[in-house]
């Protein structure tokens, strides 16, 4: 066990915990914030996806030794009133279905947004890599071009 | 519930309660009288999908599961159109389990079949047009009118002579009083002003903050995580197990034995999983332990002919066979699958003395329910089960493994309240799979190249036999997992179809589609391959062989014309079409494909046309069939479970790959303008898009897939 420190959506947070756990664990069974989910364990789909120093980061394999005082922002702390650009345009175009992996893909747009306000689809297929199950697929990349453009 | 779109229901009984009057509405209960209505400012009713607050807040009680298919929305819809509700207002909550929200077409609660939509069709409408009847009188009643004078509208009663109007919320006490309409009427659908609409889901805002709860969120005070060492062996059991080196690790509070293995109790998921990494056990791997892939696939040859139990006979096809100018004979061959939902399965669950708590996503509340009571030692009525919402479902949330875990696991610890989590590993590995199957088909023609003749044998493990026992065996043939095989719908005038029933000792489970995902992909297959061997085009073909199926022929149209069917491509691609009927519903699908410089197919779009009937909300029966599309894309490509030594080789997504952004075609979706019968949505998009991607490999290389996945082949 070891105290870690760092902050959470602007709050400052120390935890006890053994420092291999990863920061996914310590964010859903520690701080309480389930909004980033669990699906593979290996980085593979991206549902963990927190913005880590505002860099879009798969957190089921990040130790959480890794993000002492560093700057985390998970879904919660995207907006208040989902008023993020791609929250906004999200709900727009009616994306999600079961919604699960949804977190995960809005943290990964948000980051490619802030790096590439007017990504190219050829750059939406390399960076947006998350898995969605249920196909939505077509809906995202609709909404990240509406969110490019403001909504 | 943190949702924003959803109430819990202490909240709305306090705030009912605060302001005086519920009107409640069920429509399911027996209404005589005063019954339901009168009922409305007492206590809590748990057996009723309406609840109007004083306040204008409008709770609709959703019986389904939310899996991603739209049902928070589509039934609030139905029962919104017949009250006139004003949209805004409306609130959801999920239902406990009980007797009034029984699936009528399943007699149980619970959500597959792609059933939602149809089943509630009739009595969601009917509990908001008498909740309707119900405000309006009493809106007569207080101004001293004709009711037949006042009419409706975004949750209110206006009485247009007076210019009066009361909202709903001032009426529902009055309203409450007043006895239920038994047969109120419904609109025509060309007053519809909610159905036939693309109204935005319900439920997404809270899937863009992360406020939506699933079953892996769920947090009870006191609660542990469990997570449990499983027979790599499907079918093993634990022989021994030492535990000394788990319980060191920091977090372990239990280790205990239940009958799936070992779960390993600590105070959150990290603890428990490195808890289970230090686990020691010895499998005693049972009779599946030499069960590998060729062995199934061996099997399944083996006995997939037509000296197995007749499904179907038309005619004479072995006659018809004989004397045929040309004849046709090909292998088809599908592999298991896992249905890897986003979310990995998951239960909570609290066992004590006086009752039992389940925490699921689950599809199934009526068998939680009676696992929950049979574990619990207690009757049913002191099982309560909460539904979360469903991180994808495809069928693998009816089973009640992930359920009994935690059941069995809170017990042996006492009674605490324990989360079972699943890796995505055990995920992978620990599934009720889509059958392996097996089928031999052979076609006789005539000299214009017009079937004869059709015959089709073929082998699988049966779903039902595995979840309900040999009892549904009828003549050695349990008709779930033919259908489709049965249903081939060309006008082949000898027809016979044979099913082998064939246990290979891994469990199979319901999957996106069932039965229709493999028998459609033959059916599919094989009438192009008839088409190409008269030297037809496979539309037209198709066409000529529907005209007694009109709603097949319908999507089939549709599909072809959109997709431009028959004008040149760029070079490099080409087009392959397939149709299908599923849970009622027809769909057409045209892939458009080419083969990247690796070899591999790459599917550039999918025109899907579709008939299911009256259309609830077009936006979610458009998404339904872009995800079934997806699905059963993803299965095509790459899908498949093989087993080793009675062990599921795959694990993960890096080696049970999934399709992503970058890989979706553009999916185009025409929705059949229909009065026809009410088909379902969730699943019938799956079926086509397997051998429509084949079919179209086939018209751009003239090489035939018969094998799945594609990606072993091309």
């Amino acid at each position: 066990m070891a105290a870690i420190s760092f902050t959470v959506n602007g709050k400052r947070e120390t935890v006890n915990v053994t420092p291999d756990t990863p920061l996914l664990w310590v964010l859903r069974d520690t701080l309480g914030l389930t909004g980033t989910k669990f699906g593979c364990g290996i980085a593979q789909c991206g549902a963990c996806t927190v913005h880590l120093d505002g860099v879009a980061t798969r957190t089921c394999v990040l130790p959480v030794s890794a993000v002492a005082n560093k700057r985390v922002t998970t879904i919660e702390g995207l907006s208040k009133n989902r008023a993020h650009a791609v929250q906004r345009a999200w709900i727009e175009e009616d994306v999600p279905q079961c919604g699960y992996c949804q977190s995960g893909q809005i943290m990964a747009v948000a980051a490619l947004l802030a790096k590439t306000p007017h990504p190219s689809d050829a750059e939406i297929d390399a960076q947006i890599t998350n898995i969605c199950r249920c196909g939505t697929y077509q809906r995202i990349r609709a909404a990240i071009h509406r969110a490019a453009k403001g909504v | 519930m943190s949702a924003p779109a959803r109430v819990s229901r202490r909240e709305f009984l306090e705030t009912a309660g605060a302001v005086g009057a519920t009107l409640v509405i069920g429509f399911q209960l027996p209404i005589t009288g005063r019954g339901a209505g009168a009922r409305a400012v007492g206590p809590f009713a748990p057996n009723a999908w309406l609840r109007i607050g004083a306040d204008d807040s409008v709770l609709v009680v959703v019986d389904r599961s939310e899996m991603g298919q739209g049902v928070t929305t589509a039934l609030p819809m139905l029962l919104a159109e017949e009250l006139d509700a004003d949209w805004t207002k409306v609130k959801i909550e999920s239902a406990p389990v009980a007797k009034e929200y029984a699936n009528p077409l399943f007699g149980m609660q619970g959500t597959g079949g792609s059933t939602s939509v149809r089943a509630a069709w009739t009595p969601l409408r009917k509990a908001g047009a008498a909740a309707r009847e119900m405000l309006v009188a009493a809106a007569a009643d207080r101004w001293k009118v004709d009711k037949a004078t006042c009419r409706t509208e975004r949750g209110a009663v206006i009485h247009p002579v007076t210019n009066r109007r009361a909202s709903y919320g001032q009426l529902v006490a009055a309203a409450a009083a007043l006895p239920v309409p038994e047969n109120p009427s419904l609109k025509h659908p060309k007053d519809w002003k909610i159905l036939g609409t693309p109204v935005r889901r319900l439920d997404t805002p809270a899937k863009v903050d992360g406020s939506a709860e699933f079953g892996i969120d769920v947090k009870v005070p006191g609660m542990r995580v469990a997570v449990v060492a499983r027979s790599p062996v499907r079918g093993g059991k634990v022989a021994t197990f030492d535990a000394t080196k788990a319980k060191a690790v920091p977090g372990v509070h239990d280790v205990v034995q239940i009958s799936s293995g070992i779960a390993v109790v600590a105070d959150g998921y990290w603890n428990a999983r490195k808890g289970r990494d230090a686990l020691t056990v010895t499998w005693d791997e049972g009779p599946n332990a030499q069960v590998s892939s060729a062995s199934i696939s061996q099997l399944l040859a083996q006995r997939a002919d037509d000296k197995a139990p007749v499904a179907r006979h038309d005619g004479d096809a072995d006659a018809a066979l004989a004397s045929a100018v040309s004849k046709v004979s090909a292998d088809y061959e599908l592999p298991f699958l896992a249905h890897a939902t986003m979310e990995p399965q998951n239960c909570t669950a609290q066992v004590r003395a006086d009752g039992v708590e389940i925490w699921a996503p689950t599809q199934f509340q009526t068998g939680a329910q009676g696992i929950g009571a049979k574990i619990g030692g207690v009757p049913p009525e002191k099982v309560k089960v909460h539904t979360t919402y469903l991180g994808g479902g495809f069928g693998r949330r009816f089973e009640l493994d992930f359920i009994q875990e935690a059941l069995e696991t809170s017990k042996a610890v006492g009674g605490a309240p324990v989360k079972v989590i699943w890796s995505r590993e055990d995920d992978t590995q620990q599934d009720q799979y889509r059958p392996a199957s097996f089928h031999r088909l052979r076609a006789g023609l005539d000299a214009s190249g017009q079937p004869v003749a059709w015959a089709h044998a073929f082998a699988a493990p049966s779903i039902m036999v595995r979840v309900f026992g040999p009892g549904v065996i009828k003549n050695g043939i349990d008709e779930e997992t033919v259908e489709a095989a049965v249903g081939m719908p060309y006008a082949v005038p000898n027809v016979q179809v044979n099913y082998a029933l064939t246990d290979l000792g891994i469990p199979v489970g319901f999957w996106r589609s069932v039965n229709n995902s493999f028998n459609w992909f033959v059916v599919e297959s094989f009438i192009d391959e008839l088409a190409a061997a008269a030297k037809q085009d496979p539309v037209e073909y198709r066409r000529r062989l529907l005209t007694k199926a009109p709603r097949h022929l319908g999507v089939l149209t549709l599909a072809a014309e959109k997709a431009q069917w028959g004008t040149p491509l760029p070079a490099g691609r080409a087009r392959g079409v397939a149709v299908c009927k599923a849970f009622e519903s027809y769909v057409a699908e045209v892939a458009e494909v080419s083969l990247g410089s690796d070899g591999q197919p790459r599917v550039h779009r999918v025109v899907c046309a579709v008939d299911c009937g009256p259309v609830v909300n077009p936006s979610i029966v458009t998404a339904q069939m872009e995800s079934a599309i997806v699905y059963g894309l993803t299965a095509a490509l790459w899908g498949e479970i093989t087993i080793e030594n009675g062990r599921a080789k795959q694990s993960n997504f890096h080696d049970y790959r999934m399709l992503r952004l970058a890989e979706m075609p553009v999916v185009e979706v025409h929705i059949v303008a229909s009065s026809d019968a009410q088909g379902g949505v969730g699943e019938p998009g799956t079926p086509p898009i397997a051998p429509a991607v084949c079919n179209a490999l086939f018209a751009l290389t003239g090489k035939r897939i018969r094998k799945l996945p594609i990606g072993k082949l091309v």
